[in-house]
């Protein structure tokens, strides 16, 4: 029997509410026993001593870019990179070519990851047929073949009838519906945030009213069809309040924020660097502000990275010809780390559950927990370290970052799936 | 020396008072029946405009020529980017064949900032989206200077479609750094409340009669409807409410200045009778814009 036991390291298992120095031990791929003094006797030892033990990280918003745009990403390198950064689990968005709107694309993918990925990965299937916002992609059966949630991310559902029929869809075969929350008419043409740096810089501005009103939208429609509801990198402090109502009134409503709109808003970008372009944008101080406020007060319930490669060649244009989206899984953890706790905001426990037990529950997945029995995912970090991320290294074919050579105060030291090692810092 | 000419933001007051002075050194060559200086003999200035341009590309030709140096003029139809080459590729071949400086017009606001950090010479920027335009700003302020002792304390009111003007822009920066007040005017939806932070001095409003009361000078913007990817006003109302007219002028103080960058389109934003009166002194801009531009290039690469 394989048994692997991590010794004296500060296991943090908010799912348990445990959060004390114990060892864990694994054995054929699952949590077998959390205690103190385990047994190690024909086991394979990791000395935790003075690092943190947590349930794998799961990132619920990634994009591979299999099938379609290998030039860019694959299933293969994009794990390397979410391994890289601690990630244990990761759900790839279904905006591939072709989308992943049918059960045979979601097979294709899991697939290509049982072959390839480092990570367990979780597919999220379209909410419409291409993501053209039209006719509902085949939900039930890509549910069946194991996508564990909707979303035609970066190409929202405009058809506020659509995503009705989508939600009541979605509920039925309890889904949760995902929402890259944008009102494309109030956005188009727009390269960065709306406000006095856009103006400065004379780029068509993304207001920040273009995802509020569509978070607005998809709350009342959840409410209306009472359907689970998840807000995608929440990024503007009106959608924050929005939300907040929502939870207030006891709705299906859960959210997440990425790690670049915690960190960084529109002024911090060197003018013209499309390693700062996103959707949505980076906002204004106070927009960063209010969702720094919203994970502290709980509102915000995950991290997500919304990893989105590009490759050189489409990045290295005059920048309202440049692609939207960053890379974020191998700075992550580095990012949250700085902002959410050393910066003595969030504890630590807090933390880890925005990484685990949060995305696990909101998505359904017997995973996010040390508790026995469960996968043997595991994420191990360390809180001081000291290193510089050079994105010329990174494990992602693309190298699309606005932290290249950003200093962090701690990251991941290993990651571990089903038992066993598949990144160890070097 | 400038490394090159990307905006009016990041230059010292100290830079532009420079330019200003030289560029008037420059201004009776004008009227010589010679014009040509060997400044630059032996240079050579690419002029690569990827938008149209006749005043800003025939300017920079000129004042490249009366400085000695050799200037070629690309345009972007016909030239390798409409093959499908990339902005970085076309510009690093023609930086290959070593000229001296690249003048550059291009429709994305930033165009040329992305270029300078890719290329080894000096960039001037002539118009980039509905960013800067500084040589511009620089021959508008040359004019002003030509009518007024100082740009110290003047009221200025710019009055168009602020939110797409590169020209717009570059005068708030540079107006700004000589303390003077800036009045912005437009319609609405064409005047975002965040122009007011761009530089101390900036005020708005909608109203054309306020934003004229008590100016030194009146800067109108042609309306730019390729710019627009709306119909931010009513087009049919435009003039009645945003054009300037002669009435308009008393308003202002006695001896007040109508610019205007150019292309005019008369009746849209101007009356004829002020373009054509007294106070209109969009020609000598344009006069200006040859001088202005010779005390660049000489900055630049002198």
């Amino acid at each position: 029997m394989k048994r692997l036991v991590i010794k004296n390291g500060r296991v943090i298992d908010p799912a348990t509410r445990r959060d004390e120095i114990a060892d864990v031990a694994i054995e054929e791929g699952r949590i077998a026993t959390v205690g103190k003094d385990l047994e190690t006797i024909g086991a394979e030892i990791f000395d935790a001593t003075g690092l943190v033990v947590a349930p794998g990280f799961i990132d619920m918003h990634v994009h591979f870019r299999e099938p379609g745009f290998e030039h860019a990403e694959t299933i293969e390198t994009g794990s390397r990179a979410a391994a890289a950064g601690g990630f244990t689990s990761v759900c790839p968005m279904p905006n591939t070519i072709p989308v992943n709107d049918n059960a045979a694309v979601t097979r294709y993918i899991i697939e290509r990851a049982k072959h390839f990925a480092l990570t367990n990965v979780f597919p999220v299937g379209a909410i419409t047929k291409n993501s053209e916002g039209v006719e509902l992609a085949a939900i039930g059966s890509m549910k069946e073949a194991g996508a564990v949630a909707i979303s035609d991310d970066g190409r929202p559902v405009m058809n506020a009838r659509v995503m009705r029929r989508a939600m009541e869809t979605a509920r039925a075969f309890d889904l949760p519906v995902i929402d890259h929350c944008e009102d494309l008419n109030l956005s188009a043409g727009g390269d960065m945030h709306e406000g006095s740096v856009s103006t400065r810089l004379g780029l068509r501005g993304i207001p920040s009213c273009s995802e509020d009103v569509m978070v607005a939208r998809n709350i009342l429609l959840a409410e209306f069809t009472k359907t689970k509801f998840h807000v995608a990198h929440v990024s503007s402090r009106r959608s924050v309040e929005l939300i907040a109502e929502a939870k207030r009134r006891g709705l299906p409503v859960t959210c997440e924020a990425t790690p670049h709109h915690i960190a960084l808003c529109d002024d911090d970008m060197p003018p013209y660097d499309s390693d700062f372009k996103m959707k949505p944008p980076l906002r204004s101080r106070t927009d960063v502000a209010g969702v720094v406020d919203g994970i502290v007060s709980g509102l915000v319930d995950a991290i997500a990275t919304d990893h989105a490669p590009h490759p050189g060649s489409e990045k290295m244009q005059e920048f309202e010809k440049c692609p939207f989206g960053v890379i974020g899984l191998e700075t992550a953890l580095g990012i949250a780390l700085q902002v959410l706790y050393h910066s003595g905001k969030v504890p630590l426990a807090r933390m880890v559950e925005l990484f685990t037990a949060a995305p696990a529950r909101i998505l359904g997945l017997d995973r996010g927990t040390l508790a026995p029995g469960s996968p043997g995912d595991v994420t191990i970090f360390d809180t001081e370290h000291r290193w510089t991320y050079d994105v010329n290294r990174s494990n992602s074919k693309s190298k699309n970052s606005p932290f290249h050579g950003r200093t962090f105060r701690g990251g991941p030291t290993a990651t571990i799936v089903n038992g066993v090692f598949v990144w160890r810092r070097e | 020396m400038m490394p090159g000419l990307l905006g009016i933001e990041a230059l010292s007051r100290e830079e532009i008072e420079a330019i200003l002075t030289r560029a008037k050194d420059f201004q009776p060559l004008q009227n010589h029946a010679f014009k040509r200086l060997d400044t630059l003999k032996g240079r050579m200035i690419v002029n690569l405009f990827f938008e149209a341009s006749t005043r800003t590309r025939t300017s920079f030709e000129i004042a490249a020529k009366r400085l000695g140096a050799d200037a070629i003029s690309i345009s972007a139809a016909g030239s390798s980017v409409s093959k499908g080459e990339s902005l970085v590729d076309t510009l690093n071949t023609l930086a290959a064949m070593r000229p001296n400086a690249i003048v550059m017009r291009h429709s994305a606001s930033g165009a040329p900032h992305f270029l300078s950090r890719y290329l080894p010479i000096p960039i001037i920027n002539a118009g980039d989206g509905t960013h800067e335009h500084p040589t511009q700003a620089l021959l508008d302020a040359r004019t002003i200077l030509d009518y007024r002792q100082s740009l110290e304390d003047l009221r200025v009111a710019i009055i168009g479609d602020i939110a797409h003007s590169r020209v717009a822009r570059s005068n708030i920066f540079l107006l700004s750094k000589f303390k003077a007040e800036i009045v912005l005017c437009g319609p609405p939806p064409l005047l975002p409340p965040e122009l007011v932070e761009m530089a101390p001095g900036v005020r708005l409003t909608p109203n054309i009669r306020e934003a004229i009361r008590a100016v030194d000078v009146i800067m109108m913007l042609r309306v730019q409807l390729e710019r627009q990817h709306e119909a931010c006003f009513p087009a049919s109302e435009y003039f009645q409410f945003y054009g300037l007219r002669l009435e308009h002028l008393e308003l202002a103080k006695p001896n007040a200045i109508v610019m205007h960058p150019g292309p005019i389109n008369r009746g849209r934003e101007i009356a004829s009778e002020v373009a054509d009166s007294q106070s209109s002194v969009i020609l000598n801009q344009v006069e200006n814009g040859v001088a202005v531009r010779m005390a660049v290039l000489e900055r630049i690469l002198g």
